[in-house]
This record gives C-alpha cells, sequence and structure tokens, in this order.
C-alpha cells in the first residue's frame, strides 16, 4: 500500500492522512494498522492529563521543546472534548505550542473525542501506533480536561503525568480516588502561586502514604511552564521512569496488558456498533416504539435483542 | 460521518482575534472540527498547522490589509505541500475590488464584515456535500 511506504519513509502528509483515515473508521484503516503494526514499539509514550487550565498544553510544548534539544524527535496528540450535541468540536491546544510550530521533527495532531462508543481511546491508540511507525522518538498525549476518562491515558501510556496546580482546594479531594492512582508522576504547575506550598505538603503526604501501602515513591515535580522551570527535571524523571520500568519488566507488562485491553475495547466498539444497527432495524422498529412509549419494559427489549445478537 | 476539519488561522501582524473567535465557534456549532491556531501566524506555521492536521478547510481571517500578499502565498504554499485538495477560504476587511485577484489566485470564496456565520458554513456544508 502506497500510503503506509509513504509513512513509513517519512513523509509527514502520509502521517497526517493516515490518521485522519483511522479516525474517519474508513474501510482502508484497518489494512494501515496491521501493515504498520510490526513498525511499532520503539517510542516511549509520555500521558499528560490534568484539570482544565492546569497548563497541560504548555507544559506538554515545553517538554517537547526540552526533548528536542537532545535531537529526538516528537509526535504530540493533543485530545479536546467533542460537543454531544452537534458533534462540533474547538481544538485548542496547539495554540499554546507555538515553539514547536515550524519544526519539522514535531508532529501535532489535535483530536476530538467524538462519538461516545469508546471510540476515542482506540482512536488514539491508533494515532500513537501511526506516529511510533513513522518513527517519532517520544510520543506525548495530552487528555482532555477533568474527568473519569482521565485514567483512560494509562492505558495507552509508558509513562504517565498528573498535573496538579496550587488553589484548587477541596478538589484535591476528587482527584484522590480517581486519576491520583494513575500517577507515575506528579506535576506542581504554575508553582509560582500561591497555595503551592499546601499542595506540595498534599501531594507529599499522598506519595507517602502510597509507598507505606507497599507503592513506589512518585516524584513529585514543581513546574512554571511558562518560564521553563523544572522542564529539564521532568524529562529527566520521564526518562528515569522509563528506565527503570524497562530493567524491572513493569514495561513489558504494561505493554502487554495494554494489547490486551485494547483488543476488548476494539471488540466491543465493534459490538456496541452492531446494537446500534439491530436497534435500528426494521423487524425491530414496534419493539423499540414501545420500549420508547414506555409500554414495554426495558429487561424483557434487553432479552429480545440479545437473543438475535448473540444467536 | 466524517467530521469537516477546519483551521481557522489569523496571518500577519492584526492583533484582532474576535472575528475569527465567533466563526471558530459558529463552525463548532455547525457541527465542524475546529483547530483554532491563534493569532500572529506566518504562513509557514499555518500551511504546517494545516498539514499536520489534514484539514479539509483553512479558513484565514485578516484585518491588516494584506490579504493580497499573504493569501495567495498560503494557497500556494499549502499546494506545494502537497494539499492540494484543502479549501481556503478569506475572511476580513478586504476590499470588494481585491476579490476577483484573491479567488484567480486560489481563495475558493471572501467573506468581508456583516456576513452571517451561516453563510460560510452553507458554503463549506455544500463543497463537501458529495465527498
Amino acid at each position: 500500500m502506497e500510503l503506509v511506504e509513504k509513512l513509513l519513509a517519512g513523509e509527514r502528509l502520509a502521517l497526517s492522512r493516515a490518521i485522519t483515515i483511522v479516525e474517519n473508521e474508513r474501510a482502508e484503516a484497518e489494512h494501515i494498522m496491521q501493515a504498520i503494526y510490526p513498525h511499532c514499539g520503539r517510542a516511549i509514550v509520555i500521558g499528560i492529563t490534568g484539570s482544565p487550565g492546569a497548563g497541560k498544553s504548555t507544559l506538554v510544548d515545553k517538554i517537547a521543546f526540552e526533548y528536542r534539544k537532545q535531537g529526538k524527535t516528537i509526535g504530540i496528540i493533543a485530545v479536546d472534548p467533542t460537543s454531544p450535541f452537534t458533534g462540533g468540536a474547538i481544538l485548542g491546544d496547539r495554540l499554546r505550542m507555538s515553539s514547536l510550530s515550524t519544526d519539522k521533527a514535531v508532529f501535532i495532531r489535535s483530536m476530538g473525542t467524538r462519538g461516545s462508543l469508546g471510540g476515542v481511546s482506540i482512536k488514539t491508540a491508533d494515532a500513537i501506533k501511526l506516529m511510533d511507525a513513522f518513527g517519532k522518538d517520544v510520543i506525548i498525549v495530552e487528555t482532555v480536561g477533568v474527568g473519569q476518562s482521565e485514567t483512560e491515558i494509562m492505558k495507552h501510556a509508558d509513562v504517565t503525568a498528573v498535573v496538579c496546580v496550587p488553589g484548587m482546594g477541596d478538589d484535591i479531594q476528587a482527584i484522590k480516588a480517581g486519576i491520583m492512582e494513575i500517577a507515575d508522576i506528579l506535576v506542581v504547575n504554575k508553582a509560582d502561586r500561591d497555595g503551592v506550598d499546601k499542595l506540595m505538603r498534599e501531594l507529599q503526604m499522598l506519595v507517602e502514604l502510597n509507598h507505606s501501602l507497599g507503592g513506589r515513591i512518585i516524584p513529585i515535580c514543581k513546574t512554571i511552564a511558562t518560564t521553563d522551570a523544572g522542564i529539564a527535571e521532568f524529562n529527566q524523571m520521564v526518562d528515569d521512569f522509563f528506565a527503570e520500568s524497562q530493567q524491572n519488566g513493569e514495561l513489558a507488562l504494561r505493554r502487554s496488558r495494554r494489547r490486551r485491553q485494547e483488543l476488548i475495547e476494539r471488540i466491543r466498539d465493534h459490538a456496541a456498533k452492531r446494537v446500534q444497527a439491530i436497534i435500528a432495524t426494521a423487524v425491530l422498529a414496534d419493539t423499540v416504539k414501545a420500549l420508547e412509549a414506555g409500554t414495554r419494559d426495558i429487561y424483557s427489549v434487553q432479552q429480545e435483542i440479545e437473543q438475535r445478537l448473540f444467536k | 460521518m466524517e467530521n469537516i476539519r477546519v483551521l481557522v488561522a489569523k496571518p500577519g501582524l492584526d492583533g484582532h482575534d474576535r472575528g475569527a473567535k465567533i466563526i471558530a465557534r459558529s463552525f463548532r456549532d455547525a457541527g465542524f472540527e475546529v483547530i483554532y491556531t491563534g493569532l500572529r501566524q506566518t504562513p509557514e506555521e499555518i500551511v504546517e498547522a494545516a498539514l499536520q492536521e489534514d484539514a479539509n478547510v483553512v479558513a484565514l481571517s485578516l484585518l491588516s490589509g494584506a490579504h493580497n500578499t499573504l493569501f495567495p502565498k498560503i494557497v500556494k504554499m499549502l499546494h506545494a505541500a502537497g494539499m492540494t485538495d484543502v479549501l481556503i477560504i478569506g475572511g476580513g476587511v478586504i476590499p470588494e475590488e481585491d476579490i476577483p485577484g484573491l479567488k484567480a489566485a486560489g481563495v475558493a470564496a471572501i467573506f468581508t464584515p456583516g456576513t452571517p456565520t451561516a453563510e460560510p458554513i452553507a458554503f463549506i456544508k455544500e463543497f463537501f456535500a458529495d465527498k
């Protein structure tokens, strides 16, 4: 396939077009992914997550710039939310990545979350693989701001950084259960702001508690992305973590778990689409109408449809 | 369904992006994926962004008067980068007499101040209706 050859040869438009094909679930997507699959696995994948306005995009810009000083090539995937009402989106992360805007060794792709059938994470995973096969040394994935789906990133990244900012107050409670658990590195961005000491204390407590329960000591990195402060240190932490996890088998474990997880997600996604197609068929029109009108219960309708699905 | 991806860019030196933001928001509400690149973009930056984002549409907003230089330059560079199928439209304070020249240079449509946002939306939708 011509497009794959061009992509593997380093043609950037081919990479761009390939991501579009995958994102739009065109028929040729599977062939492309199969063809590039053997070329995957060389890049370090860094996931950056955190609440909206935490400074993720600016941080990504600076992290990438720092890696560029070492001559590493960079792929960036920046995810922003899609409107559930119109399907439209404003993808604005690129706006903050101006220091990379004409560096041809940096490829930035913005993605909307689009549909709700779990597709976003599959498509992100495919975009990562395309950039990996293309030959990027480091791939940085920036998630959408806050939400439960933020933990999704750990399924795709080799190293996950959770970005916090001072002054979130009680919000820290909310994230303790969810995204704090997935952090390999904690970042305290906007570290020149009021409340940074309080936040550091809270995070240190969290880290110590985690350690006392048998977990590893999660490093905390203070950054001020707008002035580059702490960026070199952050990259060092990433490299250290990557080297460590390569050595102790954690990386291999994560990657094998990821493959299994992705398989399940793909099949679930296909199944969900089939369910929607089945529900839309004429045979079931009356049943669905009765359900919508409230004259039939959900459970018996579910049974009826599942009999068709799994027969 | 495939989403239409629109790069909204402001080439040149004017610092007024209210119009661009309004159009970006209207495009979003029309169901487009809008990649917003911000102020004071060079043609190189715009072409890079369009290429990496695989934009279907490049929507240029310009109020500085440099449209006769910058728009054709961007069109040429996009084509040179292999993006020959991208729809390029422009908006801003652009005198009527400049429009034919810009169209000849490859800008598909120009929308001047006072144009309802529905117009460029309809134009884009129509362009992609049979694609």
